[in-house]
């Protein structure tokens, strides 16, 4: 296995390399007492690692979650296997993911002289003839084309496109996600050689703290993990501080149904997530510090583990890092579980052993934060913000995004939507070109009807605000927020009433139980909003009528309470669903509350049940598996099903192999 | 590491310790048993009270045996607008048991996560260390009986 760390050491004159000038060498601003040997060496070991100059094909496969949720590992060993039989020698490596989930599994091809070519949907039973057409004939598999990527000779094969022009990469800008999909996250060696570490060996070389902070301050950039505090405040906070010891602390306890932003970065360039947490650290003068790491995403667990051990076997991480005299130590914490744990206090009692109940603040982390000292917590993606900013200057990266948002911001895209995947563009794009220019818009020819922005504790915007461009102001403004980046697009088929009581379930099994606002208060928000959904025996009742009007009434009010009384960022979100599709699909609760029906066909008790007489063929299956014996029927003829008796739990519908059941 | 060994990579009386010994006395034996949790609270140096409160606040800690597959069902807001809810009913219903639960011949658990993260592939089940998407109430019942035939 080659290595920067070998080559250098293997110099004879290493000693003429001292520690701090290790990148500077790799990046050659460092050729003292450099033999050419050694820099030759360097030189075709950095175009290996680029792909630049080779001496045989590499295939990349995208062996991210979502790939290997859509079989990337049976692609991958397909490929070992006929590599093997058919003796061609090639090199087969795996990558993070590309971000474009939908057309998983995406296999990248390199061929020397050639431009890299991704294919997409590629399942095992490809293989064989990708091998035959690209690495033998060295033709391009056309119907599996994603792109070809923008190199030299990139035109040597006709009419494919270029990826960066297809629809759903064309307005996404990609900076902190450029290298996922790229290189191998495995190998700290394509991190450097793309410039990363660059940004730290030079703040430990010229920069003093103050200044690092500075240069995040000047840069804009504000806490990707949803509140949007100023991330350089937050530090100067901490740098300000007083106490013998200082912490800091990745939050990369990313719960929010919907979300995988954090996870496609540590699972693709995790060296990222390191680096700009060494930089934070100096810049604050701490000296140890956390990765808390949800226990749901072993494969970024695993991936930390090893990126740790790589960055302290090359001095970029533990003791006197980079010979400057700045040591910091990181430990990985499993999460066990909790969505509070996102919270920062949360996250810190849970750090110290205890269950994760939020504290109240003040005091901040960063006045008295894991064992009393002061800490800072960033999330996952603010620190892989941070090695860029150093690296190319804050008034570049002020450059990209609105007067208050600057940079970009990931959003995992799902749902309703076409092209589902996770996607980088500059702050201030709108929704509307996510959903329909990324997005390519909604399947099956239905009707947009919301976006869920920012998880639990987002909002649901409708078709007339989608136009508003995204920043941490605006999104407030409409009643959302920007939360850590989950957007689900939703089509006329889900019902908002639903999707309230879908989010306060969630967030009502999730409350912590210590403050009564939003222990006792979700669960009175889910009890009414379940109401609505739900049929009742007695329910032309006027009594009943009134207290479900009643329940409306007071839905508002009760939300409000627990907005403005909760303990932490948890509660005092946690109506956020309620109120934004209040506000915004009044009449679908008005139809569950009057019309005691449900527009989008969803909530199965406001519907009725019915068996198509004609396609029923009397196979008895749904009256056996009716739970109350609400179908009658003769064997093989028509059934027919008790409306009165019916629960609608739907398990009739599900059975029925003939689809002879509908609802009305 | 077998059963006996847990404890010595974790120094005593440090209560920054408890949940990574408990994950790890789950990894063992595949829930925390009664008198494994005393053991925690004795190793650690505290009241097993918090060790139970620890233990029952993360939804990551069970106190009861899993069955041999773990049916873990996404219910993500991705996979929830497109239908989780029919499928954990679904699976509900052919095992004869709720989220949580295992079947008594020990062979089924169902679980409920609130996100996977495949949501491209919603809406998706994950049965021990497999993924399967795209699934439909009628696919699930194929799905069951594959498992159930296997045994």
């Amino acid at each position: 296995m080659k290595a920067f760390l070998d080559i250098i050491k293997n110099d004879d004159a290493s000693i003429g390399v001292p520690r701090e000038h290790f990148i500077d060498c790799i990046n050659e601003t460092y050729l003292e007492n450099i033999k050419p040997k050694t820099l030759n060496a360097l030189k075709a070991y950095k175009a290996e690692l680029m792909l630049t100059d080779l001496s045989k094909p590499v295939i990349i496969v995208g062996m991210g979650t979502c790939g290997l949720a859509n079989g990337a590992q049976k692609v991958f060993d397909r490929f070992k296997d006929e590599l093997n039989t058919r003796k061609i020698d090639a090199q087969i490596i795996s990558t993070g993911c590309v971000g474009y989930c939908a057309e998983e599994v995406i296999v990248d091809i390199k061929l020397p002289g050639r431009p890299r070519i991704s294919y997409a949907r590629v399942k095992p039973k490809d293989v064989p003839n990708i091998i035959e057409t690209t690495l033998i004939n060295k033709e391009p598999v056309r119907d599996k084309v994603l792109g070809v990527y923008d190199e030299i000779n990139s035109q040597v094969w006709d009419n494919l496109p270029i990826i960066d022009n297809i629809p759903f990469f064309k307005i996404q800008q990609k900076i902190v996600l450029e290298n996922c999909g790229v290189i191998d996250p495995e190998n700290i060696d394509q991190y450097i050689v793309k410039g990363g570490y660059k940004g730290l060996s030079r703040i430990l070389k010229s920069l003093k703290a103050e200044d690092v902070i500075d240069e995040v301050l000047k840069a804009g950039l504000r806490g990707r993990g949803g509140g949007g505090f100023p991330t350089g405040q937050k530090w100067k906070f901490a740098r300000q501080s007083q106490g013998e010891k200082k912490y800091l602390i990745c939050n990369a306890d990313e719960g929010d149904p919907g979300a995988f932003m954090d996870r496609a970065i540590l699972e693709g360039d995790p060296h990222r997530v390191v680096e700009g947490m060494v930089i934070a650290a100096y810049a604050i003068g701490a000296n140890e510090g956390y990765i808390y790491c949800r226990a749901e995403y072993p494969l970024a667990i695993k991936r930390l583990k090893k990126t740790l051990a790589d960055a302290e076997l090359y001095g970029l991480l533990g003791e006197n890092i980079l010979n400057s005299g700045f040591s910091f130590k990181l430990k990985i914490k499993e999460g066990a579980g909790a969505f509070v744990c996102g919270e920062e206090t949360a996250l810190i009692n849970s750090i110290e052993g205890n269950r994760g109940t939020p504290r109240p603040r003040p005091p901040y982390p960063t006045t008295e934060g894991l064992w009393g000292m002061p800490t800072v917590i960033n999330n996952v993606e603010t620190f892989a913000n941070v090695p860029v900013i150093i690296r190319k200057g804050a008034d570049w990266y002020s450059s990209v995004g609105t007067q208050s948002s600057k940079g970009t911001k990931i959003f995992a895209l799902s749902g309703k939507v076409n092209n589902v995947g996770l996607v980088e563009v500059p702050m201030g794009t709108t929704l509307r070109q996510i959903v329909y220019d990324v997005g390519g818009g909604i399947p099956d020819g239905r009707k947009f009807k919301a976006v869920q922005i920012g998880g639990p504790s987002g909002g649901a915007l409708p078709e007339s605000v989608i136009d508003t461009p995204v920043d941490y102001e605006n999104l407030k403004g409409i009643g959302a927020m920007m939360g850590s980046g989950g957007l689900v697009v939703m089509d006329e088929t889900t019902c908002m009433v639903d999707l309230a009581k879908y989010f306060m379930t969630f967030i009502m099994s999730e409350s912590c139980g210590k403050c009564i606002p939003c222990r006792e208060g979700t669960k009175r928000l889910y009890e009414t909003l379940d109401r609505l959904t739900r049929s009742y025996k007695n329910e032309n009742d006027p009594e009943e009528a009134l207290l479900r009007f009643q329940g409306m009434v007071y839905l508002e009010r009760l939300a409000k309470v627990i907005t403005t009384t909760s303990l932490c960022g948890l509660g005092q979100t946690a109506a956020n669903p309620v109120m934004s599709t209040l506000r915004y699909f009044r009449d679908e609760y008005e139809a569950h509350l009057y019309e005691r029906r449900c527009p989008s066909g969803v909530c199965k008790e406001l519907l009725t049940y019915k068996i198509d007489t004609d396609k029923c063929t009397g196979c008895t299956i749904c009256a056996l598996k009716c739970p109350v014996d609400a179908i009658l029927g003769e064997r093989k003829k028509a059934h027919y099903i008790i409306t009165d008796k019916c629960t609608r739990c739907g398990q009739c519908m599900m059975n029925c192999n003939f689809n002879a059941i509908y609802v009305e | 590491m077998n059963k006996q060994s847990i404890f010595e990579s974790y120094p005593r009386n440090d209560a920054s310790q408890l949940i990574p010994l408990l994950q790890q006395v789950q990894t063992v034996f595949g829930f925390l048993p009664d008198e494994q949790m005393e053991k925690v609270a004795e190793h650690i140096g505290i009241p097993i009270s918090r060790v139970y409160g620890v233990a029952t606040f993360y939804n990551q800690f069970r106190l009861k045996p899993l069955g041999k597959y773990v049916i873990r069902v996404c219910r993500g807001t991705a996979c929830h607008v497109k239908g989780s809810l029919d499928i954990l009913r679904m699976l509900e219903s052919e095992l004869g048991i709720k989220a949580g639960d295992t079947t008594k011949d020990l062979l089924f658990s169902i679980e409920t996560v609130a996100c996977i993260g495949a949501c491209s592939i919603a809406p998706v089940i994950v049965i021990n260390d497999e993924y399967f998407g795209g699934l439909t109430p009628k696919s699930v019942h194929k799905l069951i009986k594959q498992f159930k035939d296997k045994g």
